[in-house]
Parts: C-alpha cells; sequence; structure tokens
C-alpha cells in the first residue's frame, strides 16, 4: 500500500505536471485511437465486400436431382466451403426477373427457360484468397454435369491485393504512431521523475534501497499511462459518435483493441517511469 | 570508524578535487574539516557517504570499503552514515515530523515503532512544539535541527556535516553546533566541514584537518603541517 498511497499523493503534490503528462500521453494515445478506428472500419468494409465471394457453378439441364444433392453435400464439405446453395432453372428465372424487372415482360414471354441450374458456393473467411477461390471452382468444375464455373477471378485478385495492402500499410502506420506515442509517453514520464530528482536524491541519502525508490514512480508511471490512455479512449469514442451522427456509418471498435490500448499506455507510462527513475539512480550514484 | 588512504578523486577537469588524502577519524570523534570553498570538503564528504567513487585510493567506513562495496549494500551503509547539508534538503511537502520519520519508513520499520521514535528525535533537537510545522514555516535554525533529527534516525555510527551552519545566524549556529557536541558525547562520531574561522577558534580543542587545493595540508591529531 505504500507505493500506492505514494505515488497518489506525488500526483497530488505536483497537479500541473501530472495533468500535462496525462493530456500528453492522451493526446498521443489518441492519435493511435483514430488510426485503429480507421484501419478497423477499412478492415470490417473489405470484410464484408469479401464475403460476397463465391462461386457460381452453372449445371447441365441434364443433371439428375439425387447427383446434385449428393455433389452438394461433397461441395459443403470442403474446408474451404462455407455453404452450397442449389439454386433450380426455376428459381433462377424467379430471381432474374425480380432484379431485372425492366424485363419481367421478356421473361413471362418464355416458352423455355434458358437458365442453368447453378450451385453458390461461399468460402470460409481464410479461404477467400485467388488461390483458394480458384482450387474450389477448379474442383467443382470436375463433376461432369457442371456447364462452367465463375467467380471473378479479377474482382477477387484486386479485393486480394488492396487487403494486402491495407494491411501492411496499418502495420507501418500503427507501429508509426506506437513508436511516437511512445516516445512521447516516454519523455512525459520522464520529465515528472526530473521535477522530483531532489526527492530521490534525498531518499538515496537516507538509504533507501533503489526498490524502495523506484515503487511509487512505476505505479505513478501506470496511473498516468492509465490516465492518458483512458483520456485517448474518451477522444476517440467523442470523434468516432461525432463521424457516426455527420457523416458515415461506423463500427466501433473491438473490445479487445481498447483493453490493449489502456494496457499499451498503462504499461508503456510504467517501463518510462522505471527507466527514467534507473537512469536518475544511476546518475546520483556511482557504485 | 571512518579511514581515508591515499585517496584521490578527479572529475576529469585539469586537478583533482581530492588528492592523495589519507586520515583516520576514531570512533567518537569530533573532527573539523576545513579550507577555503573549492578546497575539496564536499568531495570529502561525499567520498566518506559513498555518493563518488575514489579515482585511487580507499575509504573505508566501518566494515565496508569503497572498493569492494556492491551497490545493493550502499542504502545500509547510508542509514549509519548521518549526512546534514547546508541548504538542509527537506522534502518540503512534508512536515518536521514526516521529514524525519520518512528515514525510518525507507528501512522498513514497522509504524508503530516509528511514531516514539520521531517523538524522542524530536525532544532531542528541541523542536517538539514545531512537529507539524511544513519546513516552509520553520526558520532555518529549525530547519537544520530537522535534517540534523532526520540524520539520527538510524542511530549513525557518524556524523557528516556540510557546512551546517553556513545558513544560519549566529545564535542558531551556536544552537545546532551545541546539539552536534551532545550527539558526540553520545558515541557519534563527528566530521564537520566547514570555512567558519570564528567557530574554529572558539574550539580549540577539536581536531582539525584542513584542506588547500584538494590536499590534506594540516591535521592537528598529528600535531604538524603536512
Amino acid at each position: 500500500m505504500r507505493p500506492f498511497r505514494e505515488a497518489l499523493s506525488g500526483m497530488k503534490r505536483a497537479p500541473v505536471l501530472t495533468f500535462l503528462s496525462v493530456m500528453a500521453i492522451g493526446l498521443s494515445v489518441f492519435t493511435i485511437g483514430l488510426f485503429a478506428l480507421t484501419a478497423h472500419n477499412i478492415d470490417v468494409a473489405l470484410s464484408d465486400v469479401e464475403g460476397r465471394v463465391e462461386v457460381v457453378a452453372y449445371l447441365r439441364d441434364d443433371a439428375s436431382e439425387e447427383l446434385i444433392e449428393i455433389a452438394r453435400h461433397e461441395i459443403e464439405s470442403y474446408p474451404e466451403v462455407q455453404a452450397a446453395r442449389y439454386i433450380s432453372k426455376v428459381e433462377a428465372l424467379f430471381e432474374a426477373s425480380r432484379e431485372l424487372s425492366e424485363f419481367s415482360d421478356v421473361y413471362s414471354d418464355l416458352e423455355v427457360n434458358p437458365l442453368p441450374s447453378s450451385f453458390e458456393i461461399s468460402l470460409r473467411p481464410d479461404f477467400r484468397t485467388p488461390t483458394d477461390v480458384e482450387a474450389v471452382a477448379d474442383r467443382v468444375a470436375t463433376y461432369h454435369f457442371v456447364e462452367e464455373t465463375r467467380y471473378g477471378r479479377e474482382w477477387v485478385d484486386r479485393i486480394y491485393s488492396l487487403r494486402r495492402v491495407a494491411g501492411g500499410a496499418a502495420v507501418i502506420l500503427g507501429l508509426s504512431f506506437a513508436l511516437g506515442a511512445a516516445l512521447l509517453i516516454g519523455i512525459a514520464v520522464r520529465m515528472s521523475v526530473l521535477a522530483r530528482a531532489n526527492e530521490i536524491a534525498i531518499m538515496q541519502t537516507v538509504g533507501a534501497t533503489d526498490s524502495y525508490i523506484r515503487r511509487p514512480f512505476l505505479i505513478e508511471g501506470l496511473l498516468t499511462g492509465l490516465g492518458g490512455g483512458l483520456l485517448a479512449l474518451a477522444m476517440t469514442f467523442a470523434a468516432y459518435q461525432a463521424v457516426e451522427r455527420s457523416l458515415v456509418t461506423l463500427a466501433w471498435l473491438p473490445e479487445l483493441w481498447t483493453a490493449a490500448g489502456l494496457a499499451f499506455a498503462g504499461i508503456l507510462g510504467m517501463l518510462a517511469a522505471g527507466r527514467a527513475v534507473r537512469r536518475e539512480l544511476r546518475r546520483l550514484d556511482v557504485y | 570508524m571512518v579511514k581515508l588512504g591515499s585517496v584521490t578523486k578527479s572529475f576529469g577537469g585539469s586537478s583533482p578535487a581530492v588528492l592523495d588524502v589519507s586520515f583516520h577519524l576514531r570512533k567518537g570523534e569530533f573532527a573539523f574539516l576545513t579550507g577555503a570553498s573549492g578546497a575539496g570538503k564536499t568531495t570529502i564528504l561525499k567520498l566518506v557517504h559513498m555518493l563518488h567513487k575514489p579515482s585511487s585510493g580507499e575509504v573505508r567506513v566501518s566494515k565496508y570499503s569503497s572498493s569492494r562495496i556492491r551497490r545493493r549494500d550502499l542504502p545500509e551503509l547510508r542509514r549509519r552514515v548521518g549526512y546534514i547539508f547546508q541548504d538542509f534538503r527537506l522534502l518540503e511537502n512534508l512536515t518536521a515530523e514526516e521529514n524525519i520519520a520518512f528515514a525510518l519508513q525507507v528501512t522498513g520499520l514497522p509504524r508503530a515503532k516509528i511514531g516514539p521514535r520521531v517523538q524522542k528525535l524530536l525532544n532531542q533537537v528541541g523542536l517538539a512544539a514545531r512537529a507539524r510545522a511544513l519546513p516552509r514555516e520553520l526558520s532555518g535554525g529549525e530547519q537544520q535541527r530537522v535534517a540534523v533529527a532526520r540524520a539520527l534516525a538510524n542511530d549513525p555510527l557518524v556524523l557528516l556535516a556540510d557546512e551546517p551552519t553556513g545558513n544560519l545566524d549566529e545564535r542558531a549556529s551556536a544552537g545546532v553546533f551545541n546539539l552536534f557536541q551532545q550527539i558526540n558525547a553520545s558515541g557519534t562520531s563527528v566530521l564537520m566541514a566547514t570555512h567558519d574561522a570564528a567557530l574554529l577558534r572558539q574550539h580549540r580543542a577539536v581536531r582539525v584537518i584542513e584542506l588547500e587545493q584538494g590536499r590534506l595540508v594540516f591535521d592537528s591529531a598529528e600535531g604538524t603541517a603536512a
């Protein structure tokens, strides 16, 4: 309890410095929060588009219903496949006339249904790469009653490369923001340790051990970091609400991300304090 | 008790701050460490407190040697070597009694034992009535008494005082010096740095170790100039 009490009283003794440290940490983590919000929403949008990736297999008219059902079961058992839906000729015509209502007259005048039956095969999230999609299409094409498979190769390739670019950019930008925030947190915490260098020197003079001196500072660093993290979270949430109310619908960050952000700020605050106190102790003590 | 053997301390400048100094302060002994500003008095005290490491030679304080001491042993040493500064160095946000209690808390002494010990120390330095005062509410002499009480908190073997009366008027100086004499009478060695010639004249019986440009030039215990 002593280090905790000391940490709180240390923060109370220098309210302006504590406030400035929390603000500095809050603003630097806020940049990460905004970036995370953007990255998460790009990810959500891409996942939504990727969810629509499917392989369509057009079937010959002479395929028996029994064989079709067996094949559908087999296709659904592929590891890459999430679901395989059978669309009969009648359903295909119904859907076509519903989706293309301007041609409804043409469809109703038809004597023979020209549309083939088909399988609409959706893929599991981890198997939506161009290679996997192509592999499923090729495998389905081996059924003798499959006339043709289609999956929009160009479209799949584009989404895939877009995700790779976005993922790479997210890692680089995220690391840069995190590094910037880490530096700012380090500076803010070091300032507050330096402001109390006299106190540290007195503690050493009266025979306090290094760990006794360090503990309250570590807790203070942790609390300052968490305070900054909470401030950043509040600012990010305010920005999210402002954008959502006036511009576009956004997805809020996953709980794991916000928890990781808070932990990042708190742990970094603690590490920065530990490093700053260690440097100060080494500066004062030559042994 | 405190023994310096051919100690030289250089900070990288053209001439060393302390050059080949040797003396022995025995248990229960009182000595003045004197010399002009920059003669090396504070450096000697910091070497004894092991805040500085000798560039060559050896400082011994009780069982501790500057050549062999480990970093983790320094707190224990410093509890047994009280240090008093000219500018008091009290924690401004703590009251007189809290400043003294602080030196006991760092040793891990139970809280129940700290209160009575602080009270005893405040009585010893004549400040029982000012226990709850903050440093800024105390006079210079009173602040130095608090610093003395803090230095005595852990029953030091030796008390190092760096110009302890330098910021005090004549009356307060005399009071603080009398306090040192009382402490010394109870068996604690005292090494007091001062350049106050009047104080040296008033206490001719006290051993004088004189420094000049880092060298020991006179030690009254040896009887002659070095």
